[in-house]
């Protein structure tokens, strides 16, 4: 039963040709795709000729990344019904995105976030903030990922304290992780662009769904398909009893006696839900992706795809998490990971040595671990492509060169960049692994929710918005959320803490800001837009018509 | 803008005051209209069902705990039922903005790019 002593020999072999056969694959895909990459719109929206059900793939393999398949299935598997619920804010999520964003977005926006924000504004302040904030988003998560994605290498690996593989102990292993996955990000977007990353990113769904789907079904065999069944045996291995099929263990907890220290969970839980659904639609990896298909129509249709293959997919986290509790047990889990991250390769090698002995668990264990590097990487490769993006279109030609810069300057810049965030990216990790850094994923969101959505929402809705609106909402939105991080919990006074209990500095008692700066981020963009008489109401206008119209749209390219 | 455009490959440029000129157009008026009908409503819904369900999992938990068969309880049901909602109104959304909203806003897309007369 355990993931240490089983994932030798010949497991370990397994683990390493399934991981190396799909990146001798994506890597082909990423040296075609580079043949077909010729300007500017070819580099940051593939060509803009993606097929809705191409686009719906990548959109989700964006987004299923390996705190929603690790994270959730780990959580679920520790604390119950509370998994569960995260899964349900990141599903409803994409309401907002699919109702009020993608398709406008992709009628009135030529390449990044920037370009709808900046579209009736002075250009450089806002496409500046839009940068920043960009930035701000993408390298929160990337660092998130990239610290998980080393400490997977080792535990998949299976390398224990003291024991080595290929030379490697496991902090080192950890490390080649890291860099191992940053250079691949570096290759998928620097050489294939849009067009690779986004084929990249099909293949990568393709095993993260195929493998969630096999080991889902193995666990509901088990089960002879009856959900009841399961969640009855995993509440009993729990030892939590029916609580663990109830909200409560992980998020909102009651505190006994205090009063207070209850209500601030529980408006915890309320500003998670709240950063959650309204995140997605402000995540700029995830909007530039409506850029890649013909027309908005097919983004709406690609929202659709998502949509369903997203929803799919937590239904499957929940058997797994649960199945994991059932068959794995919470004191196996913590023993090999006390976050409870993997959950679901313990779950992959308990199933199929259930149901075909060690052989069986070895394969399991190499598929699911395989696809919980394709979550990883395809999240990563999507969050590299949106920073290059922001930083060639909006940072470098439209702010430094005032747009005058030709597509192949841009094209380069972006390469350029990609390479530059990637190699930040990577160092950044390696200093970071040993803090607790799972609170950035949230952050992200919180981020997103506080500073992108509403300046969005307010450029395609409201026709008084302007520019100092626009660059009040973004900076405080995320000035907002990232601050009063930097005074909760989060980082200080508790042993769980980034600076750990030694430090208190945590005056704000939440640790997800959204309930308070999400309002204080539309706050800004409605007293800063009122502060100033700026006002184009014949570029409004013309956004307007071409958002609900796609007249003046940008089309695909042919070559 | 071309003199006799074509429909075949993309549709000819069009300056931005041909664009902004639709803005008042009685037609672009029902088209926003017709958009905000679903949209506004649907969003209002769908967040204020989303809220109930986190303020439930929040401060009714006795509530959520109700088994109502086996061990499936009433947290799990109300769960699932996010889910239904979700796919359920990206469904409904689909079918009226391909009903409702696609036709009108071709037609001037169309007009914008082609002209008056352009059929």
């Amino acid at each position: 039963m355990n993931l240490l002593a089983q994932a030798t020999g010949s497991g370990r072999t397994l683990t390493f040709t399934l991981f190396l056969l799909m990146v001798a694959a994506t890597l082909v895909i990423t040296v075609w795709a580079r043949r077909h990459t010729r300007d500017a719109t070819d580099f940051h929206s593939g060509g803009r000729g993606f097929k809705p059900w191409q686009n719906g793939f990548a959109i989700a393999s964006d987004y299923m990344s390996a705190a929603s398949f690790l994270g959730i299935a780990g959580t679920i598997a520790l604390f119950g019904y509370d998994g569960f619920l995260y899964s349900i804010g990141f599903l409803v999520a994409w309401l907002v995105a699919l109702l009020l964003v993608a398709e406008l977005l992709r009628n009135s926006g030529r390449f990044t976030m920037a370009d709808v924000l900046s579209f009736r504004m002075r250009q450089r302040p806002v496409r500046t903030a839009a940068a920043i904030s960009t930035m701000s988003v993408s390298i929160f998560y990337l660092l998130a990922q990239m610290v998980g994605a080393g400490a997977l290498i080792a535990l998949l690996l299976g390398i224990k304290e003291g024991q080595t593989f290929l030379g490697m102990n496991a902090d080192v292993a950890a490390n080649v992780g890291i860099v191992l996955v940053g250079l691949l990000m570096i290759v998928y977007v620097a050489l294939g662009g849009m067009k690779g990353t986004t084929w990249v990113q099909i293949v990568q769904a393709c095993v993260l769904l195929g493998g969630a789907a096999l080991l889902a079904i193995m666990v509901l065999v088990e089960y002879n398909f009856n959900l009841s069944n399961l969640l009855g045996s995993a509440a009993d291995a729990s030892g939590a009893g029916s609580a663990f099929l109830e909200p409560g263990l992980r998020y909102g907890t009651e505190v006994p006696g205090d009063a207070i220290a209850t209500m601030w969970s529980k408006l915890d839980l309320l500003s998670l839900g709240l950063a959650l659904v309204l995140g997605t639609a402000g995540l700029p990896h995830i909007l530039i992706r409506f850029y890649t298909v013909p027309d908005s129509k097919a983004a709406r249709k690609s929202v659709n795809w998502g949509i369903g293959l997203i929803g799919t997919f937590y239904l499957l986290t929940l058997v797994l998490g649960f199945g994991a509790a059932a068959m794995v047990g919470a004191e196996a889990i913590t023993a090999q990971n006390p976050a409870g991250n993997t959950a679901a390769p313990q779950l992959a090698e308990v199933a199929g040595e259930g149901l075909g002995g060690s052989a069986t668990g070895s394969i399991m264990l190499a598929i699911i671990a395989s696809a919980a590097f394709a979550a990883i990487l395809s999240t990563v490769a999507g969050l590299v492509i949106a920073s290059s993006s922001s930083l060639a279109h909006d940072l470098y030609n439209s702010v430094i060169r005032r747009g005058t810069a030709t597509d192949r300057e841009e094209v380069i810049f972006a390469k350029v960049a990609a390479i530059g965030v990637g190699a930040i990216a990577i160092v950044l990790a390696l200093f970071a692994q040993s803090l607790n850094v799972a609170f950035l994923v949230a952050l992200a969101f919180a981020v997103a929710a506080s500073a992108n959505l509403p300046t969005l929402l307010l450029s395609l809705f409201w026709k008084r918005f302007n520019t100092a609106g626009a660059v009040a909402g973004i900076y405080g939105g995320l000035i907002a959320a990232i601050g009063l991080v930097i005074f909760s919990p989060v980082v200080s006074s508790t042993p769980n803490s980034l600076l750990g209990e030694g430090v208190d500095i945590a005056w704000f008692p939440m640790s997800n800001p959204g309930l308070v700066s999400i309002p204080l981020g539309l706050i800004c963009a409605v007293v800063g837009t009122l502060m100033s008489s700026e006002s184009q109401p014949q570029r409004f206008a013309t956004l307007q018509v071409r958002a609900l119209t796609g007249a003046g749209s940008e089309r695909a390219v042919e070559h | 803008m071309a003199t006799t455009p074509t429909r075949d490959g993309p549709p000819p440029d069009v300056a931005e005051h041909e664009i902004a000129a639709l803005h008042d157009d009685p037609r672009f008026v029902d088209l926003k209209r017709r958009l905000f009908r679903f949209i506004v409503p649907a969003t209002i819904a769908f967040l204020a069902w989303f809220l109930l369900y986190v303020v439930l999992s929040g401060y009714a938990r006795d509530f959520m705990g109700t088994v109502l068969f086996g061990n499936i309880n009433i947290a799990l049901v109300f769960g699932l039922l996010q889910f239904i909602s979700t796919f359920g109104i990206a469904w409904a959304y689909s079918r009226y903005a391909a009903r409702e909203v696609d036709p009108y806003a071709q037609e001037l897309h169309d007009e914008i790019h082609y002209g008056e007369n352009a059929q």
